[in-house]
């Protein structure tokens, strides 16, 4: 009962979704506010209706309702309860329903916080956001239902994907979903713009929050699915670029590309139809990822959730809303006029150049994806595109970035000296300088490029803290700490998030070029040195968990005679689905993990041992946690929390970069 | 039916752990070296999107130790590669080498760089000389409300 209740809610959502793609925006055309006016409770309406959906999907899983064939195909009754909830959307059905449960959240977002806005562009905006969730309603419908019924339900179910049983894993879809549609808002503005034929500053500060959470969100999702892979894909891989990774990467490029860009058009009216080009790219790559994902049509590792006849579909999706909206952009980008008028050398500029090299560097992520798709339609050729082409045609954009972008922040508005930006980074360079040279001359690594990129981290971390300090202006320091602490949280974001940027690059290079491996068979009771701790194999255990059977080993780490830690890799088994997965024994630190796997047994007696001594591994995602946190702080500064033209309070000017 | 789908599914899948057996290095740390460098450009072909030296497939397995094998018997690297790739065709390498039309896949990035910073350049130059349009594109009205949400 309780799961027809949930169709039917979903059914009722899409008719609400088809009115309110049509009526608010003839009303919009027409000047008829009780039209334009609908929107808001329309929104809401989807919104609760899709909850209500979502809400009995869970409610079957929960409950283990074998009756329905996807929580048969998905789920079993011993299947610990957290990962009977995660199951709803570790499949390609329930993961479409948080999809859109997500898109109609955003829309109703859109309508209860947006009461500043004309209200034509609220309701065009309303429109367009539910004409996206018309086309994914009629999608999951009609090709995807979640509540498909089984004539003759089983006792039991097949149980989830081994692999997503992990809260790495488990996770990661919903943080990836608030990013993509999160997008989806940025689009809905762009095009909603485009009818409405105005840009304006007003326009740039509605979207940049918008595409600022999409972007926070993307990073923690793609940061969870890379620290999942660090630990449960068992040699301590975190990036493999592989099509599904590159599906979220190139929407998080592009995004970080709009927001800075949007930036422009709010302070400075300039670059509007570039930001709305690419508001429509970064949803455009949204889908597109969404393609990749669903259709397997690039096939990869995460290839459990593919449909070809489904891939149509979306390609469909992704045919109109694109084809529509760039022939939109075509047609009316050009009166669009942009009126801040900046030097060559200006933050402007520097923004341009951010914008050139993030679009630049998801474009070559983009070819190198569907390269090979490429050269077997075009040219007959078979070939693989694998990390060493990404890591050799997209670094250096990255390293240009980073080059850059300390200087480009510390720019003013409008007209700019290049020296005068450089004079307060002079020490953050001298300070970069120094550790490439410390880490070539102290350490020997994998490659030159190493000590390099670390020095490049230095230089942006050490240029956020210069920027930071430089807005508190002139005086004593005591003053200038004060001020410190007064700063808006945009600037305090922006420095955070730069800074970020520099401690994931840092966490990269350190473990990708001093890494410390070892394999070897080892003996239970005969300890062996690797790096500078002493790893032994005390004992392994055959031993059986809630779902599965497991190999566990306990392996002791020694540090200078001391007793480190005592790690348990494991192999399991997972009967049900029939796969088995490893789990790592890591202890993690500071500025090393180790990280241990247990291997085969030996003929010859013995277990074949893995260990690795993985330098400043947790950088790489305390560092994209720390550029979601800037995200964050700045998406909390006072400018967005409150609707816009609400905020009363003025702020205090501060020194430094003559801002707005 | 699924079943059966999940069981080819596992077959294909990084069933980690594997990569690199004990019984496969090289006594000669740099032959070795050597060899895992190679291994680290060869996919293993019937994987998704791994490379040999991370598979735990037996495919992968017979081609690390057929490159260790020519490693030994006195191959440059490039000797190896060629070797491997005469037998199972480019589809191979994970780096598709700079020839024939993969030129496009390599120069793509670089070319629209310039595209970019010609276009940026001549549109900064604009932009810099361009006098600000007056704002009379606003009505009153909506100057006043602008001005209102500027207001901060």
């Amino acid at each position: 009962m309780i799961v027809e209740l949930g169709h039917f809610a979903l059914v009722l959502a899409f008719m609400v979704a088809i009115f309110q793609m049509i009526v608010p925006m003839i009303g919009a055309a027409q000047g008829r506010p009780g039209w334009m006016a609908v929107a808001d409770p329309a929104a809401t309406a989807q919104f609760v209706l899709t909850a209500i959906s979502f809400g009995a999907l869970t409610y079957a899983f929960v409950t283990s309702d074998f009756s329905l064939s996807l929580v048969v195909n998905n789920s079993h009754t011993l299947k610990p309860m957290i990962y009977k909830i995660t199951g709803v959307w570790g499949n390609h059905e329930g993961s479409l329903l948080l999809w859109v449960l997500i898109l109609t959240l955003f829309g109703a977002m859109a309508a209860w916080f947006g009461k500043g806005l004309p209200p034509t562009l609220r309701a065009r905006v309303l429109a367009v956001q539910s004409s996206v969730a018309v086309a994914f309603f009629a999608f999951i419908l009609f090709t995807s239902n979640p509540f498909l019924r089984l004539e003759t339900p089983p006792f039991n179910g097949q149980d989830l994907n081994p692999l997503l049983q992990d809260p790495g894993l488990a996770f990661h879809p919903p943080f990836l979903y608030l990013g993509y549609v999160g997008l989806s808002m940025a689009f809905s503005f762009a095009v909603a713009a485009l009818i409405e034929g105005r840009v304006d500053a007003a326009w740039g500060r509605w979207v940049r929050p918008w595409t600022l959470a999409a972007w926070v969100f993307l990073s923690i999702g793609i940061g969870l699915g890379s620290w999942w892979a660090y630990y449960e894909l068992g040699w301590g891989g975190f990036w493999f670029w592989d099509p599904v990774e590159n599906a979220s990467f190139m929407p998080w490029l592009i995004s970080a590309a709009l927001l800075h860009s949007a930036i422009v058009v709010e302070k400075r009216e300039a670059l509007k139809s570039w930001t709305i080009l690419l508001a429509i790219l970064a949803f455009g790559f949204s889908l597109i990822g969404t393609f990749i994902v669903r259709s397997g049509v690039l096939t990869s590792v995460h290839a459990f959730a593919n449909d070809p006849e489904r891939g149509v579909y979306i390609l469909g999706i992704l045919v109109v809303f694109m084809g529509g909206a760039l022939l939109l952009f075509a047609l009316r980008a050009g009166i669009m006029e942009a009126k801040g008028v900046f030097s060559t050398v200006s933050r402007e500029s520097a923004l341009v150049v951010n914008n050139l090299l993030l679009a630049v560097s998801c474009f070559v992520v983009f070819i190198g994806t569907i390269w090979p798709l490429i050269a077997e339609m075009f040219f007959d050729r078979t070939l693989s595109v694998g990390p060493p082409f990404f890591n050799a045609a997209f670094t250096p954009f990255v390293i240009l970035l980073a080059i850059v972008l300390p200087i480009g922040a510390m720019l003013p508005w409008k007209r700019g000296k290049i020296g005068r930006a450089m004079r307060p980074l002079i020490g953050a360079a001298a300070l970069a300088v120094a550790a490439v040279l410390f880490t070539y001359a102290m350490f020997t690594g994998d490659s030159a490029l190493g000590p390099l990129v670390i020095g490049l981290s230095v230089w942006l971390v050490a240029g956020a803290v210069v920027d930071l300090w430089s807005r508190t202006g002139r005086g004593d320091v005591r003053n200038r700490l004060s001020r410190l602490t007064r700063l808006p949280r945009a600037d305090w974001g922006k420095a955070t998030a730069h800074a970020g940027f520099g401690l994931t690059m840092f966490g990269i290079a350190a473990l990708t070029t001093y890494q410390i491996e070892d394999i070897r068979v080892a003996q239970e009771g005969e300890p062996y040195q690797v790096g500078a701790y002493e790893i032994e194999l005390v004992e392994v255990r055959r031993l059986e968990g809630p779902n599965y059977l497991t190999t566990m080993a306990t392996i002791q780490v020694t540090d200078h005679g001391e007793v480190l830690d005592l790690l348990y890799p494991e192999r399991r088994i997972y009967p049900v689905a029939g796969m088995p997965t490893t789990e790592a024994g890591i202890n993690n630190g500071f500025t090393r993990d180790v990280y241990v796997v247990i291997g085969d047994p030996q003929e010859n007696g013995g277990w074949a041992v893995r260990t690795y001594i993985k330098p400043f591994a947790n950088w790489i995602w305390g560092g994209s946690i720390i550029m979601a946190l800037g995200g964050f702080l700045s998406l909390s500064d006072r400018r967005y929390r409150v609707a816009a033209g609400a905020a009363k309070a003025k702020r205090a000017p501060v020194g430094g970069v003559p801002a707005e | 039916m699924i079943r059966v789908v999940l069981l080819s599914l596992a077959l294909l899948l990084p069933f980690a752990a594997g990569a690199v057996q004990p019984d496969e290095i090289l006594d000669d740390p740099v032959l070795e070296d050597r060899a895992r460098d190679i291994s680290a450009g060869l996919r293993c072909l019937v994987c998704r999107n791994e490379s040999i030296d991370e598979s735990n497939a037996e495919l992968a397995r017979d081609l690390r130790l057929l490159v260790r094998e020519r490693l030994v018997a006195g191959d440059s690297d490039r000797e190896v590669v060629d070797f491997v790739v005469d037998r199972y065709g480019e589809y191979v390498l994970l780096n598709p080498p700079a020839r024939g039309s993969t030129l496009i896949l390599w120069l793509a990035g670089p070319a629209l760089l310039l595209l970019g910073l010609g276009v940026s350049i001549s549109f900064l130059r604009r932009r810099s000389q361009a006098t600000a349009p007056d704002e009379a594109a606003l009505s009153d009205d909506e100057a006043a409300r602008l001005a209102e949400i500027m207001k901060d």
